[in-house]
C-alpha cells in the first residue's frame, strides 16, 4: 500500500528520535559538558521510546513519501535490533568515556542521529533514500570513531574510516546512477519491474557497484580492510557500537535491495553474494588466529560472521532471509555481550585489550569468566548455545536452495573459527592468573549477563524469535 | 559538428586533462587550482545538458567553498614534497598496472555495453526553467529527502566542531554583556579626599 | 544550437574577450619588454635579506573549521534558490518543509554559537 498524502504515522519513531536529538543538542549547548550524563540518560530514554513506537506500529506494509520510505514487518524487526544495539552501547559507554575524560554530550547525540540514519536506511525503499540513510548513519560514525581526538590511534581510525567510507559511498553512488540510467527509476520496485528477467550489462554494473558500497558498510571481504584498524583504534564503546547496530542496518538494506529490486536476476547477484560470503568466512576464520588484541580479534570475528549471515541471503528465499534475521539477532546479543566483557577489562583504571590479559580470569572473577566463555562458545557455534542455531538456519536455507558447496565450505570454516574462540576459553580457565580487573560498572555487567541469558535461553525457547523472523522475512516476498 | 558538440568536447577534454593534472602536479596548491578548473568545466558540461541549476551550484559550492576548504587543508598539512615524490616513484609501477587493468576493463565494458536502457528516465518539463522545475518537486514531492539532507548537514556541523574546536586557556575575551551591565554604582566611587592625605 | 545554450551566448563572448585580453597582457611583456636579467634581480626580495624560509607556512586548524561551517550554510542557501523561484507553486507544504529544514540548521547554528566556534580565540 502506498500512501500518497502526507502521513507521519509510519515514520513516527524516526521523527521522535530526530526531534529528541535536536532538543538534546540545544540542551547540551546551553547546559555545557557537566550535563553530559543527563543528555546520555535522556538519549537512552528517546531510543527506548522509539523502540516502543516501532513495536506499536500497525502490522502490514505501508510505503509513504511516494514509496521512498517503507514500514514493513522485516523493517520493524531489524529496527528493533538496531535500536537495541544503540541502547545497549549507550548504557555501557557512560562509565568508560568518563574515565577517559571524553564524556562530551555530543556523543549520545551523535549516536542518536546515527541511529536515525540506520532506521531510515532499514526502511529505505529507493536509491536516494538508501544513500541518504547511509550517509546520515556513516557521517556520525566517522565522527565517533575519532571521538578520542587527543589519541593518535583513534584519530587514525577515524581518518581511515572516513577516507575509505567516502570511497565506498562514491562507488555506491556510481552504481546507483547506473541503475537509474538503465532502469529509468530509483524505486526498488520500479527497478524490479524494469528488469523482470532480462538483464542488461548496465544494470549488472550498477548492481556490482551498489553491492561493493554495501559490502564496505558490512565490512565483508574484499571491502573489509578498514575494519581491524578502526576497531582497534576507536574507543572501545564506539567499537562495540560499530560491531552491533550499523551492521543490522547495512544487512537489512542489503537484504531489502536484493530481494525487492533484483528478484529477476538471481543468477547475477548470487555469484557476488556467494563470493563475498566465502571470502568473508575464510578471512574471518584464518586471519583471526594470529591476533593478540581482543578488539582486533573481534573485528575479524565480525567479518567472518557477516560472511555466515550472507550465506542465508545467497539462498535468496524467505527461509534464507529468515536465517539472516535470526543470525543477526543472535550476532547482536553475542557481540554486545563480548564487548561488555572487553569494556570490563580494566586494570588500575587503565583499559587493557590484550587477550593475554584474560589469563586465569576464572580464578579472579568466576561469573565474568563464565559469561564470557558462554559468549565464546556461542560465537564458535558449540551446541547447545544460540550461535549453533544461527548457523543452522542459514546453512539449512543454503542447502534448500541447492547451494551445497557453499554450505560445506561454510561448515568447514566455522570449525576453523572455533579454534580461536576456544583458545580464549582455554586462556581464561587454564592459564596462570593475572591480577584481577577493576570492578566493572553495573551496566556492563548487566549487558553481559542479559546477553548470556539470551544465548542460553534461545536454545531452550527459540520459538518466539524464529516465528517473528519468519513473519518478518515473509513480508519481503 | 554543431556548436554544442564543440563545447562538449572542449569542456570534457579540459576536465579530463585537469583531472589528470590534479594528481600529477607536484605542488598540492597547483593540484587544487587544477581541481577548480575541473569543477568549472564540469559546470560547463552540466550547462550543455540543460541542468543550469546544478551548473551554478557547482560553481558556488564547489569552486567557492569546497576548493577553499581544500586549500586550507593543503596549507594545514606540512607536506614534504621530496618524501612524497619518493613514495610516488616506488608505487608507480603497481599504480600503472592497476590503472591499466581498470582502463582495459572500462574500455572492454564500454565496447560490449550496448546502450539499451530498460526504462526511461522522466523527461524534462517543457517551458519551465530548470531551477523552477526543481523547486516544484523538491519541497513537496521529495520533502523526505530534503529534510534528511538537513539532518546530514547538521551532523557534519556537529562533527566538525567536535573534532576540531579547541579553546585556548587563559584568553581574555570581551564580555559585552558584562560591560553593558556595569552601572554607575558598581564602577564609580565618589570619595571625599582630605587635602594633603591622598586617597 | 538549443535555445537554452543560445541564452548563454553573451556569456561565451564575454569569457572569450576576457580570456583574450588576459592572455594578451600576459604574452605582450615577453615580446615587447626590455629584458636584462642578472642573479640579484631574479632572487627573492625580503627586506634586503636573503629569504630565510619557505614563504608557505602551516595554517591553523581554525581556518578549516570556519570554512567548513561556511560550506554548510552555503549549501543551505543553495537549497533556497529553487524555493524562491517556485515559491508561488509549492503551497503551504513547500513553505513549511523549508522552514523545518532551516529550523534543523538553526539548531546547529545555536549549538556552534554557544560552543564558541564562531569566536577566534
Amino acid at each position: 500500500m502506498i500512501l500518497t498524502g502526507f502521513a507521519l504515522g509510519p515514520i513516527l519513531p524516526e521523527f521522535v528520535l530526530a526531534v529528541g536529538a535536536l532538543a538534546l543538542i540545544l540542551m547540551g549547548a546551553f547546559r555545557g559538558e557537566r550535563w553530559a550524563w543527563v543528555v546520555t540518560d535522556i538519549a537512552i530514554f528517546f531510543l527506548g521510546a522509539a523502540l516502543l513506537l516501532v513495536l506499536r506500529q500497525p502490522s502490514g506494509s505501508v510505503a509513504i513519501f511516494n514509496g521512498a520510505f517503507i514500514d514493513d514487518g522485516f523493517g520493524r524487526f531489524m529496527k528493533v535490533l538496531a535500536l537495541a544495539g544503540s541502547i545497549a552501547t549507550l548504557l555501557m559507554s557512560g562509565d568508560w568515556l568518563r574515565r577517559e575524560r571524553i564524556d562530551l554530550f555530543e556523543y549520545p547525540v551523535l549516536i542518536m542521529l546515527s541511529t536515525v540514519g540506520m532506521l531510515l536506511l532499514i526502511s529505505a525503499n529507493d536509491l536516494i533514500a538508501l544513500y541518504l540513510g547511509l550517509e546520515l548513519m556513516s557521517l556520525a560514525l566517522y565522527v565517533v570513531a575519532a571521538f578520542h581526538r587527543d589519541n593518535v590511534r583513534a584519530s587514525e581510525a577515524g581518518l581511515k574510516y572516513f577516507v575509505l567510507g567516502a570511497l565506498s559511498s562514491g562507488m555506491l553512488l556510481y552504481g546507483a546512477s547506473l541503475l537509474y540510467g538503465f532502469a529509468g527509476t530509483v524505486s526498488f520496485a520500479g527497478i524490479a519491474t524494469a528488469i523482470h528477467g532480462q538483464s542488461s550489462i548496465g544494470v549488472i554494473f550498477g548492481l556490482v557497484f551498489v553491492m561493493a558500497g554495501l559490502a564496505f558498510k558490512l565490512a565483508a571481504v574484499p571491502f573489509h580492510m578498514w575494519t581491524p584498524d578502526v576497531y582497534e583504534g576507536a574507543p572501545t564503546p564506539v567499537t562495540a557500537f560499530f560491531a552491533a547496530a550499523p551492521k543490522m542496518a547495512a544487512m537489512a538494506v542489503t537484504v531489502r535491495i536484493i530481494t525487492t529490486a533484483f528478484p529477476g536476476i538471481v543468477g547475477e547477484w548470487r555469484q557476488i553474494i556467494v563470493f563475498i560470503a566465502i571470502a568473508s568466512m575464510a578471512l574471518g576464520s584464518f586471519a583471526a588466529i594470529g591476533q593478540t588484541n581482543f578488539k582486533r580479534l573481534m573485528a575479524y570475528s565480525s567479518i567472518g560472521h557477516m560472511g555466515f549471515a550472507l550465506v542465508g541471503l545467497a539462498a535468496g528465499t524467505a527461509a534464507g532471509v529468515q536465517g539472516v534475521i535470526i543470525y543477526m539477532t543472535i550476532y547482536l546479543a553475542m557481540t554486545l555481550g563480548t564487548f561488555a566483557a572487553i569494556l570490563e577489562m580494566r586494570r588500575n583504571g587503565k583499559p587493557v585489550e590484550e587477550i593475554a590479559d584474560l589469563a586465569g580470569l576464572s580464578a579472579t572473577d568466576p561469573p565474568m569468566a563464565l559469561f564470557l566463555a558462554a559468549m565464546m562458545f556461542s560465537l564458535a557455534g558449540v551446541p547447545p548455545l544460540a550461535g549453533l542455531f544461527a548457523k543452522f538456519y542459514v546453512f539449512a536455507a543454503a542447502v534448500d536452495a541447492k547451494l551445497y558447496g557453499l554450505a560445506v565450505i561454510g561448515f568447514m570454516l566455522s570449525v576453523v573459527a572455533a579454534y580461536y574462540y576456544l583458545r580464549i576459553v582455554k586462556i581464561m580457565y587454564f592459564d596462570a592468573p593475572r591480577p584481577a580487573f577493576d570492578k566493572g560498572s553495573l551496566a556492563e555487567r548487566a549487558v553481559l549477563a542479559i546477553a548470556a541469558a539470551f544465548i542460553v535461553l534461545f536454545s531452550v525457547f527459540p520459538g518466539g524469535i524464529v516465528d517473528a523472523a519468519d513473519a518478518a522475512a515473509k513480508s519481503l516476498f | 559538428m554543431d556548436v554544442a558538440a564543440v563545447f562538449f568536447y572542449l569542456f570534457s577534454a579540459v576536465t579530463v586533462a585537469s583531472g589528470f593534472m590534479v594528481i600529477a602536479a607536484r605542488n598540492p596548491v597547483h593540484s587544487v587550482l587544477f581541481l577548480i578548473l575541473a569543477f568549472v568545466n564540469s559546470a560547463g558540461l552540466f550547462l550543455l545538458l540543460g541542468a543550469e541549476f546544478l551548473a551554478m551550484i557547482l560553481v558556488i559550492v564547489y569552486v567557492g567553498a569546497v576548493a577553499v576548504l581544500f586549500l586550507f587543508v593543503v596549507m594545514m598539512l606540512d607536506v614534504d614534497f621530496a618524501e612524497l615524490k619518493q613514495g610516488f616513484l616506488q608505487y608507480l609501477p603497481l599504480g600503472v598496472i592497476i590503472g591499466a587493468i581498470v582502463l582495459v576493463e572500462l574500455v572492454a565494458g564500454a565496447l560490449t555495453l550496448v546502450p539499451s536502457p530498460l526504462g526511461k528516465p522522466a523527461a524534462p518539463t517543457p517551458g519551465v526553467s530548470n531551477t523552477q522545475a526543481l523547486g516544484r518537486v523538491l519541497y513537496t514531492q521529495y520533502l523526505y529527502f530534503f529534510e534528511v539532507a538537513g539532518l546530514v548537514l547538521l551532523v557534519a556541523m556537529i562533527g566538525a566542531i567536535v573534532l576540531t574546536l579547541r579553546h585556548k586557556r587563559g584568553v581574555r575575551r570581551q564580555s559585552v554583556a558584562a560591560q553593558v551591565a556595569r552601572t554607575k554604582a558598581t564602577s564609580v566611587e565618589v570619595r571625599k579626599v582630605p587635602s594633603r592625605t591622598g586617597v | 544550437m538549443p535555445s537554452l545554450l543560445s541564452d548563454y551566448l553573451p556569456l561565451v563572448i564575454f569569457m572569450a574577450i576576457a580570456f583574450a585580453i588576459g592572455l594578451a597582457l600576459l604574452i605582450a611583456p615577453f615580446i615587447v619588454a626590455y629584458k636584462s636579467p642578472d642573479p640579484e634581480k631574479l632572487s627573492a626580495y625580503e627586506c634586503g635579506f636573503n629569504a630565510f624560509d619557505d614563504a608557505r607556512m602551516r595554517f591553523d586548524v581554525r581556518y578549516y573549521l570556519v570554512s567548513l561551517l561556511f560550506i554548510i550554510f552555503d549549501l543551505e542557501v543553495a537549497f533556497l534558490f529553487p524555493w524562491a523561484v517556485a515559491f508561488k507553486e509549492v503551497g503551504p507544504l513547500g513553505f513549511w518543509s523549508v522552514i523545518v529544514f532551516l529550523g534543523v540548521l538553526t539548531v546547529g547554528f545555536i549549538y556552534e554559537w554557544k560552543k564558541g566556534a564562531l569566536e577566534w580565540d
